[in-house]
């Protein structure tokens, strides 16, 4: 069983408790273990790096020390904890004057960074270390006819790290296939939610919000799909305040990727935090729960 | 007493992982503007906040809004034909707005930054409701009863914390902490 170091992240801890429970039941039914970083502190939002960079570089660097000692590699489901942990980690590779100052704080925790760490998001452990082709051979109920919007957002692509494809990726897409479901084809896929302007310039992340819900309703999308809790929350918590705001009337369900795998892995609902959301996936599209081989009304 | 060097070089300074001042190559040519999701509310657009930085309009950028009102979204950055790292220069704006104590009125960026590193200094986590102290007060009547009819329902699907998270080595942390910056205006 592969084993990665988990770092869930504060969102995580409860306004996203669903992602964090079905991206443990999903990666231990595909044979990967998310081992939970040992003490792991704030990765910082964005905001440290507004008030102070070395500041911001040495608490991501506190986790990678940490996860560093368990010799595996990081995995963050939450997509701003990411970026800022694997940029950290590339800056102090690089940046040996930059490391060794930052190491001189962490000893202050008995911790050191030696740049051994490897950081991913949790979309990249299914994309590349599970593969599409074994996510679909382990699918028991495909999605038939389900039309999700994959949303990517921005800080799982952007910045660039190489060569990869920043305009048009297709990994997202890749992985709903392979569960039998139709990615839907919609241009906003990869623009921007607002991130935090939701709570410092509410007008500005409330159209971004209306326009992405548009775009992928547009495409007739039932269902959109998040890999990063702050996406979910603006995308499903704020639909409501976006139709008193425009007068729009979406009712568009915002479910984590790892929840519409499971559904295709036969994981129950309870499993995968599905029963959370303020925009509930239309009874139709929840495949029907089978315990002790009876047909149960999906919850 | 005058500036010694130039307010263009000053804010490239601050882009250390650049060499030299990458923003003396813009050539204006606007990509960065036309791909920003929030350039319409801006006061200045990116394309415009770098041609002033370039002609040393140190008060003009200070009292703009563009970057607090930047989402960190780096759509900018990777399309830049002259690859520029317009987002890194956004951060650089607030770092440097915040270190001058000189920012727009009626921001909640600057209190909402402050108030999160604080909070993170106290616990090693965050903690959505102490968080929200720091902007639902400047929100008008309409949107502070959304705010609040949202965290209500979150907080009836188990989806809000009550009680704040913390490290349990809370007492390294700090002294972490210590060694890069002053605690003493942070506590
Ligand atoms: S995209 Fe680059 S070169 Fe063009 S205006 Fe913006 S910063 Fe200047
Ligand atoms: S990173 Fe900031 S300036 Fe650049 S496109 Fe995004 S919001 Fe606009």
């Amino acid at each position: 069983m592969k084993e990665f170091a988990y770092f869930p992240g504060c969102s995580l801890e409860k306004i996203a408790s669903s992602y964090h429970i079905s991206a443990v039941e999903t990666t231990k039914k595909l044979g990967i273990l998310l081992k939970e970083l040992d003490d792991w502190n704030c990765c910082g939002a964005t905001t440290y790096f507004y008030i102070d960079e070395l500041l911001a570089y040495t608490l991501c660097a506190r986790n990678l020390a940490i996860a560093e000692k368990t010799g595996l590699d990081v995995v963050a489901p939450c997509s701003a904890c990411y970026k800022n942990m694997f940029f950290t980690a590339a800056h102090l590779k690089k940046d040996a004057d930059l490391a060794d100052h930052v190491n001189f704080a962490l000893e202050e925790d008995n911790l050191h960074f030696k740049g051994t760490v490897n950081v991913k998001h949790l979309i990249e452990v299914f994309a590349e270390d599970i593969g599409p082709d074994e996510l679909k051979r382990k699918v028991t109920k495909p999605l038939e006819g389900m039309r999700v919007a994959p949303y990517y957002g921005c800080q799982i692509i952007r910045p660039q790290k190489d060569k990869e494809d920043v305009e048009q990726p297709q990994f997202f897409e890749e992985l709903l296939t392979a569960i039998g479901a139709t990615p839907v084809n919609y241009p906003l896929k990869v623009r921007c939610c607002g991130g935090s302007l939701i709570l410092s310039s509410r007008t500005a992340a409330l159209t971004m919000v209306r326009n992405l819900l548009q775009s992928a309703v547009d495409a007739q999308a039932s269902v959109i799909a998040t890999a990063c809790p702050l996406c979910q929350v603006n995308l499903e918590v704020y639909q409501q305040q976006v139709n008193q705001e425009f007068g729009t009337n979406f009712s568009v369900p915002v479910m984590y990727f790892t929840q519409l795998i499971g559904l295709a892995l036969e994981i129950p609902h309870k499993k995968l935090g599905i029963g959370k959301e303020f925009v509930a996936m239309a009874p139709h599209l929840l495949p029907v729960e089978h315990v002790w081989g009876l047909p149960r009304k999906a919850t | 007493m005058t500036d010694t060097i130039p307010f263009s070089q000053e804010i490239s300074n601050l882009l250390h992982a650049s060499e030299g001042e990458p923003l003396k190559n813009c050539i204006q040519c606007g990509t960065c503007s036309g791909t920003c999701p929030v350039a319409g509310y801006m006061d200045n657009s990116p394309r415009q906040i770098i041609a002033l930085i370039n002609l040393g309009k140190k008060d003009q950028v200070l009292e703009s809004n563009t970057f607090w009102y930047c989402a960190s979204c780096y759509h900018c950055s990777v399309r830049c034909p002259q690859e520029i790292d317009i987002t890194e220069l956004m951060y650089a704006l607030k770092r440097y707005s915040i270190w001058k104590n000189r920012y727009q009125e009626g921001l909640i960026g600057p209190t909402f930054s402050e108030a999160f590193v604080k909070m993170i200094i106290r616990g090693g986590r965050s903690f959505e409701p102490i968080l929200a102290t720091s902007y639902i007060f400047s929100f008008n009547t309409r949107e502070f009863l959304q705010e609040i009819q949202g965290a209500t329902e979150l907080l009836l699907k188990g989806r809000l914390p009550i009680l704040p998270a913390r490290i349990k080595r809370l007492e390294n942390f700090r002294r972490m902490i210590g060694r890069i910056i002053p605690m003493g205006g942070l506590e």
